[in-house]
């Protein structure tokens, strides 16, 4: 009897996931949004609380936050995060600059401790790459001149996100900071060595990994993620971390062909994350911070087109391709919501997740919205000099010499 | 032509060059195979105003229209150069002197050392062809000779 409800649930929940995903198509938007409203609804507090299959999706949501990031891993390879640190530094630093900054304030002014204010910071800085590799699929900007910049910037968070999973989640699960400094300085010693490991070493080990048989490959990848994310809850430096390791360590034919097996295992588990944060969530502490969280995504939607447009300028790309880089990369979704999980499982700061939820909520909609829209709202912009060209006898004659300055 | 080369991360390779009439046309290589098409918007260079998806077989395809061909005869005619030895195929024009007259009348072996070894005619040949054979404007001829003697027969079928 139990095993028949927990299939009736369970099957539920991912039809309804499914369901949710193709009307989220439909509308052109991330599902993320919908799948936190679909946890939402179905936890504590929601419209239709799940009794039994609690304990899979709680599983679940885990393998799905190792998944999520041993596929960030492996998105890039070693070589290119570390050709890509030099120049893409300036970019990387007015990234960090200035959508790290948001969050830490907005922590401190709510009167959160340090450590969970360091947790929004990270929230609001992570730009979700899945989002953005879907608007700039989506729309036909893969080849655009802008692109490079936008990618690149993706890049450099996801080195920064190598240095700031240890950091926190030592610090969150060390307690302090003087007894977390062991754990943390074990943490970021380990992500040094595999990082040089993997550019040294990255060929060697993707071929002892790599198997042409696609089952043998998938089975062998998912068990290494697995037992390295389990070693770093061990020690204290969070599974996710472990994950993302492990990601970064493979390169060449191995990551290309384990990315291409595990994507779909990911896109259901990560389904189930975003539901089980959700879950987590009381719809009714989401009224509270609702006007805190808009205001912050207000702030961090604008200081991310500012981040794309500054980086797009310095590379040479013209006035609308500026507005584009930065409203790409506006999208916050997946790791913010893995940042702030990392919060909520320690029990930091109570408001922080149903804050986080609202805010990803909010720019994971907003995000591809404005990418589609941004060239023609930047067109409605007055600007003298246009203003007085099409006016002017020269107008009809060269209607598309907008400076492109 | 100056082609350049941008690194995608994630995503793949991205070449790009402008074209002598202005326009920009780039490709990008996906890591999967997959190749992109791309045309730049003309009042916009940052952005593609058409990105054809092809597969790698339609992306081969492409590749053999544009240019595989030329290739391919351009290496025939390499092949065709042996030890001082051509083989070559020359067109009666309309308007040739010898367009309507026979292959005796050209005089071809004894002025140029070249002989006609058949005339392909329409989608039909004619193997070695007798001295009085007509020669007919828009015929081909497949001659053998040194390529002194090819040159000087084709000024002399043109002239």
């Amino acid at each position: 009897m139990h095993g028949a409800v927990v299939l009736l649930e369970l099957g539920g929940v991912i039809l309804g996931l499914g369901i949710l995903g193709r009307l989220a198509g439909r509308l052109g938007l991330s599902a993320i949004p919908l799948y936190l409203l679909a946890g939402l609804a179905f936890g504590e507090g929601g419209l239709l609380p799940l009794v039994t299959a609690q304990e899979f999706i709680e599983v679940g949501a885990e393998v799905g936050v190792i998944l999520l990031l041993l596929l960030l891993g492996l998105e890039y390879s070693a070589s290119e995060l570390t050709h890509n640190l030099r120049a893409g530094a300036p970019a990387g630093l007015a990234d960090l600059v200035l959508n790290f900054t948001p969050g830490l304030a907005a922590g401190l002014l709510l009167g959160w401790s340090p450590l969970a204010a360091v947790v929004l910071g990270g929230v609001t800085y992570v730009t979700s790459s899945g989002i953005v590799a879907k608007v700039l699929e989506e729309l036909g900007r893969i080849g655009n001149r802008e692109t490079p910049v936008v990618l690149s910037i993706l890049v450099t968070e996801d080195l920064a996100m190598a240095a700031y999973l240890p950091l926190v989640s030592g610090m969150l699960l060390g307690g302090g900071l003087l007894a977390s400094a062991l754990p943390v300085g074990i943490a970021l010693a380990t992500v040094a060595l595999v990082l040089l490991v993997a550019v040294r070493y990255g060929e060697t080990l993707s071929r002892l990994v790599f198997s042409p048989s696609d089952e043998v490959l998938l089975l062998v990848i998912l068990g290494v993620a697995l037992v390295v994310a389990g070693i770093a809850q061990q020690l204290n430096v969070s599974a996710a971390v472990g994950a993302f390791l492990v990601g970064i360590a493979l390169s060449g034919h191995a990551a290309e062909a384990a990315h291409a097996l595990l994507a779909p295992l990911r896109d259901l588990f990560a389904a189930v994350f975003f539901v089980f944060f959700g879950l987590q969530t009381d719809p009714g502490s989401i009224p509270p911070v609702a006007l805190a969280a808009t205001a912050l995504a207000l702030v961090t939607a604008a200081t991310k087109v500012a981040t794309g447009w500054w980086a797009a300028r310095r590379a040479g790309v013209g006035r609308r391709g500026r507005w584009r880089a930065g409203a790409a990369l506006v999208a916050r979704g997946e790791f913010s919501i893995v940042i702030a999980g990392l919060a909520v499982t320690a029990g930091e700061q109570p408001t922080l997740g149903p804050l986080a939820a609202t805010y990803v909520l909010i720019l994971a909609v907003l995000g591809p919205v404005l990418a589609r829209f941004i060239e023609p709202m930047v067109a409605r912009i007055p600007r003298p000099a246009v203003a007085q060209q099409t006016t002017g006898p020269a107008g009809p004659a060269s209607p598309s010499s907008t400076p492109s300055s | 032509m100056d082609i350049q080369e941008t690194a995608l991360p994630g995503v793949g390779l991205r070449h790009d060059f402008t074209t002598k009439a202005g326009r920009q046309l780039g490709v990008v290589t996906h890591r999967t195979g997959r190749r992109d098409l791309l045309v730049y918007d003309r009042d916009d260079p940052d952005t593609c105003q058409e990105v054809v998806q092809l597969t790698e077989d339609e992306a081969d395809a492409l590749a053999d229209l544009l240019g595989g061909d030329r290739l391919v005869s351009h290496l025939a005619r390499l092949q065709q150069q042996i030890e001082g030895l051509v083989i070559d195929w020359l067109e009666i024009r309309p308007g040739s002197p010898y367009a309507d007259r026979t292959i005796a009348d050209t005089q071809a072996r004894s002025r140029t050392g070249v002989s006609v070894v058949a005339i392909v005619r329409g989608d039909r040949a004619i193997p070695a062809p007798a001295p009085d054979q007509r020669l007919e404007a828009g015929d081909t001829l497949v001659v053998v000779g040194t390529a002194r003697g090819v040159r000087s027969l084709t000024a002399l079928l043109g002239s």
